[in-house]
């Protein structure tokens, strides 16, 4: 096909945020006419996109939609192409970029116009990191992230925003930075950045760590995997709930994302090598900070640190090299994605209601906001993993690959399964039951329409994938296979030059 | 009857420097008219050398040397004397600085400059090098009633004269160990393991890093960066940078090239160091021309780093780099000049952050520059660095990368923190609104081709692949 299609998913969020840039008028026109086009455009390239899932071919391995044009002559080119693995993360940020939009105009009170800009030009860099099949690209994309995320905790965020949006910065700037060191090493060792020739060519062993560990950096901070996910906390509580979502729904996301693709495709003698670090390191984040997330009193850090948790079982899923961990951790990268973005909202609905996060200024909210109640137990029980929600699902496949691995591992994890539900359900019972803290609570709205949308499109999906994840596993499946048995026969020829 | 038509946009500016002197004695009030034909006169050299022909010429006894090189740094050197002056414009006026003499010794420095780019001998190189200095010493003390400026020129003086002569003893000591002053006979004679002509080149570095201001020779940048007038500031931070660079080039790549090995170990380490530096000494300053000066001090160590590999890339890298830094600086300093707040000039940093609220383009563009200069992609900053680092890494020294992109991270933190007063704390004060087009026009320039330079980066490496050095 040579339709741009990829191209026009990526910049069509750019362009809207220039029609958004150059709208004048009066501050009342201005912020109507910018809600209406970021509305406008996320939605229309939240269509473009599935349609784009219509047209992708799932029987095969290979790159498709793949455009290339010459950037820097004869060195970068800008090349494009989505295979299963990437093609369901763009439909992920395609759709939840439209609800940030929606949270974004309920909640943020001044700049809004700004703030839309930012989410746009956020979408942009973040569809690029999925669609980028050169190495530079891919980096450009990854890091630019940086400028519109800092912005959006830094100008929307709470008390403490400028230390998380310093801290967040800083921590990322610092991972992904040796990320480029390895980017530059490997174009002078192979003489290519094209992801599609390098996934060809085995980079020779003793090259492999010190690049796996460079990678590794980046996607580490960014995951955040234990013991450099101390950002995460400070950043998700002081952003607004639009940046909490986008950054725990998306961003987290691009770390898993480059795992699969370049750890595992590029150096897998270091993958192999480096796995009982990765499962160590995993294991110590879903336990620890799960213990952690009990102690919290503020809703946001609970949930944040929980996302550190799930995290820990997508690096365990991706590292179990099986086809079962690999899927399973893709589909717990996806729900994790839709569960973390809903609780952010949730917690979202009652802050701008009641300008408070911390737990025990709730209680007993099921009186006075039924619908409310309900959304929130259904992401809840989806977070901890109850049959039936897409939480389970990626949780089991990941332990069934951990378990074919390393049955220790398998064990230790499932732990996490179970401290998930202790801090979730207890959080829901002192948010939810008991008794209200204070009388200015009985004053609480519940859930407006545009909300009620929101969580009603999020609860039909987390469901969907949960009773029937069928179509998700069809479109990753080839191509999950052709980079276990790629992993495997590259592993294989490595370590026959060892022996040698 | 030759050789003139090489010298051509030289002698222009030289008759055109006297025809100022006298049509400013001779008209009353002639400021606004000398500072237009400076400009005009700015303007006709870069054209003029721009027409020059396209292969080397060594003229004049082989002591001067036309080529790519030098024409690509004369034209900017034009250029940017250019913007400075336009951009500058408003500042001079108030602040009792627009004498006749401003914007006449700026051509003679600029003159110099050329010199000192073109030169293929000592003695010419020398000579540019004082014509642009005692240019720079009236400079820095223009504002004559002012007790910082005055210092400023005076400490600059100082040290710049022992720089001076350390740069000339060295000379002498190669001249005397290799015969002659002309660069291509010292390439050829030039022994390795003679001690004498490495103390010579030793001595050169150092007056060569003086001038660059690269760390432990920079002790000047600050005081006379934050001292001297705004106007001479942004000047001081642009200009004499890009002869530096280029002579820096041609001496280590002409007739020190063979003696590779002793002088890679000196620029490495002044690489370094001026990176560390830069980025560490820059966290606490508060006044905004004080930290340009430590940030400048750290962009002029990544470029040394390219120039420390040895390789026509790293000096590709570095040139690439140089440019970028210049439309990012004077993006910096044309946001500087209209920092107005009640017709005075903000010099510190708390000041700005009134100017998200009140100027929302002139925040967007400082921001757009602060992320460039702290190498965030998709802007150019980020291109400048990674041209670097290609060649750093593809040279095998990756100590020396690592510093540097640790030192990114470092410096991050202090254009973050100017950022962070911009948008993130509440306003204090009211900015005034500036109607000066000079001045938006070079902001507005060098924003937007930072911000859109992603879109077809080869440009730059179309320009610079021309040149040759050998």
């Amino acid at each position: 096909m040579n339709f741009p299609i990829l191209s026009l998913i990526i910049f069509i969020p750019l362009i809207g945020a220039i029609f958004i840039f150059i709208t004048t008028g009066s501050q009342k026109n201005v912020e109507k006419n910018s809600k209406y086009i970021a509305i406008f455009t996320s939605l229309a390239n939240f269509f473009l996109s599935i349609l784009l899932l219509f047209s992708f071919d799932n029987t095969t391995s290979e790159f498709q939609f793949v455009e290339e044009k010459n950037w820097i002559d004869g060195f970068i080119s800008f090349k494009l192409g989505v295979d299963g693995i990437s093609i369901l993360f763009i439909l992920l940020t395609t759709f939840i970029v439209p609800i940030c939009i929606f949270s974004g105009i309920q909640s943020i009170k001044f700049k809004i116009k700004e703030f839309l800009i930012a989410i746009l030009v956020m979408e942009t860099l973040m569809l690029g990191v999925f669609c980028s099949l050169d190495l530079i690209i891919f980096y450009l994309f990854f890091e630019g992230g940086l400028i519109p995320m800092f912005l959006i905790i830094g100008i929307w965020g709470g008390p403490k925003r400028v230390y998380s949006a310093f801290k967040f910065f800083l921590f990322t700037l610092l991972g992904s930075i040796l990320m480029l060191i390895a980017i530059i090493s490997i174009y002078w060792i192979t003489g290519t950045t094209d992801i599609i020739s390098l996934l060809n060519i085995r980079i020779p062993n003793e090259y492999q760590y010190l690049l796996w560990l460079a990678f590794f950096s980046s996607f580490a901070v960014k995951m955040p995997m234990w013991p450099v996910h101390t950002w995460l906390p400070d950043a998700h509580v002081e952003a607004p709930t639009a940046g909490s979502v986008v950054l725990a729904a998306i961003l987290l996301k691009m770390a898993g994302y480059g795992f699969i693709r370049f750890s595992l495709g590029l150096f897998p003698l270091a993958s192999d090598y480096f796995t009982p670090l990765i499962f160590t390191l995993s294991i110590i984040a879903i336990i620890y900070t799960s213990l952690i997330a009990l102690m919290q009193d503020d809703m946001k850090k609970l949930i944040a640190y929980s996302s550190v948790a799930h995290m820990g079982f997508v690096t365990i899923g991706i590292f179990s090299i099986n086809k079962q961990g690999l899927e399973g951790s893709i589909i717990q990268m996806l729900s994790h994605g839709l569960i973390s973005a809903a609780l952010f909202l949730c917690v979202g609905v009652v802050y701008d209601r009641f300008y408070s996060r911390m737990i025990s200024s709730y209680g007993g909210l099921v009186n006075f906001m039924p619908k409310y109640a309900l959304v929130f137990m259904i992401f809840t029980l989806a977070a901890l993993g109850l049959p039936g929600t897409s939480g389970f699902v990626g949780e089991f496949l990941v332990l069934i690959g951990a378990f074919k691995k390393n049955m220790l591992v398998a064990i230790l994890a499932s732990l996490g399964v179970i401290l998930s539900a202790a801090y979730m359900l207890w959080l829901y019972k002192r948010v939810v039951f008991g008794r209200a803290s204070s009388p200015e609570l009985k004053e609480m709205k519940d859930l407006n329409r545009t909300e009620l949308y929101i969580f009603i499109s999020l609860v039909f999906l987390i469901l969907f994938i949960g009773f029937y994840p069928e179509p998700l596993l069809n479109t990753i499946n080839v191509s999950a296979d052709n980079l276990i048995i790629n992993y495997q026969t590259n592993l294989e020829f490595h370590l026959e030059k060892i022996n040698k | 009857m030759q050789t003139i038509i090489y010298i051509l946009p030289e002698l222009f500016l030289s008759s055109a420097i006297m025809m100022l002197l006298i049509i400013g004695v001779f008209v009353k009030k002639s400021f606004k008219l000398v500072n237009f034909l400076t400009i005009l006169v700015l303007f006709f050299s870069a054209v003029l050398v721009i027409n020059q022909p396209e292969e080397i010429v060594k003229i004049f006894n082989e002591s001067y040397i036309i080529d790519r090189l030098s024409i690509i740094m004369k034209v900017l050197t034009f250029l940017f004397s250019l913007f400075v002056l336009i951009s500058s414009k408003d500042y001079i006026k108030e602040n009792n600085i627009d004498k006749i003499e401003y914007p006449i010794i700026i051509l003679a420095s600029v003159l110099g400059m050329i010199l000192m780019i073109s030169s293929n001998d000592l003695i010419i190189f020398y000579l540019g090098l004082e014509l642009q200095s005692i240019s720079l010493y009236i400079l820095a003390s223009f504002k004559k009633d002012d007790e910082k400026s005055t210092e400023a020129g005076l400490k600059f003086f100082v040290l710049s004269a022992l720089a001076s002569g350390l740069l000339l003893y060295g000379s002498s000591l190669v001249y005397g160990f290799t015969g002659s002053t002309n660069f291509d006979i010292i390439s050829q004679n030039l022994d390795q393991n003679s001690t004498g002509a490495v103390f010579g080149i030793v001595f050169i570095i150092v007056g060569l890093a003086f001038k660059i201001s690269a760390v432990p020779f920079h002790m000047w940048t600050p005081d006379v960066y934050q001292g001297s007038p705004t106007s001479v500031t942004s000047f001081f931070a642009l200009i004499p940078k890009i002869a530096a660079l280029t002579v820096f080039i041609r001496f280590m790549y002409i007739p020190f090239i063979n003696i590779f090995n002793q002088w890679q170990i000196i620029i490495v380490f002044l690489s370094i160091a001026s990176m560390i530096l830069g980025a560490v000494a820059a966290i606490g300053q508060n006044n905004i021309k004080r930290l340009i000066a430590y940030s400048s001090i750290g962009h002029m160590g990544y470029a040394l780093a390219g120039l420390a590999t040895g390789t026509i890339s790293g000096i590709q890298s570095s040139i690439i780099y140089l440019i970028i830094y210049l439309f990012m600086n004077l993006g910096i300093f044309s946001c500087i000049f209209m920092m107005k707040s009640e017709k005075k000039y903000c010099e510190t940093i708390d000041d700005l952050s009134g100017i998200s609220r009140n100027q929302p383009i002139l925040a967007l563009s400082f921001l757009i520059l602060l992320f460039s200069l702290a190498g965030i992609p998709p802007l150019a900053g980020f291109f400048a660095k990674f041209y670097i680092f290609m060649a750093v890494i593809e040279a095998k020294m990756y100590t020396l990368a690592i510093i540097g992109l640790v030192t990114t991270v470092v410096s991050a933190f202090y254009y973050l923190r100017i950022i962070k007063i911009i948008y993130f704390d509440k306003p204090k004060k009211e900015f005034d609104k500036i109607y000066n087009w000079g001045l938006k026009f070079s902001l507005a320039l060098s924003s937007i081709l930072v911000l859109i330079y992603f879109i077809y980066p080869t440009i730059l490496i179309d320009i610079i692949s021309s040149i040759k050095i050998y």
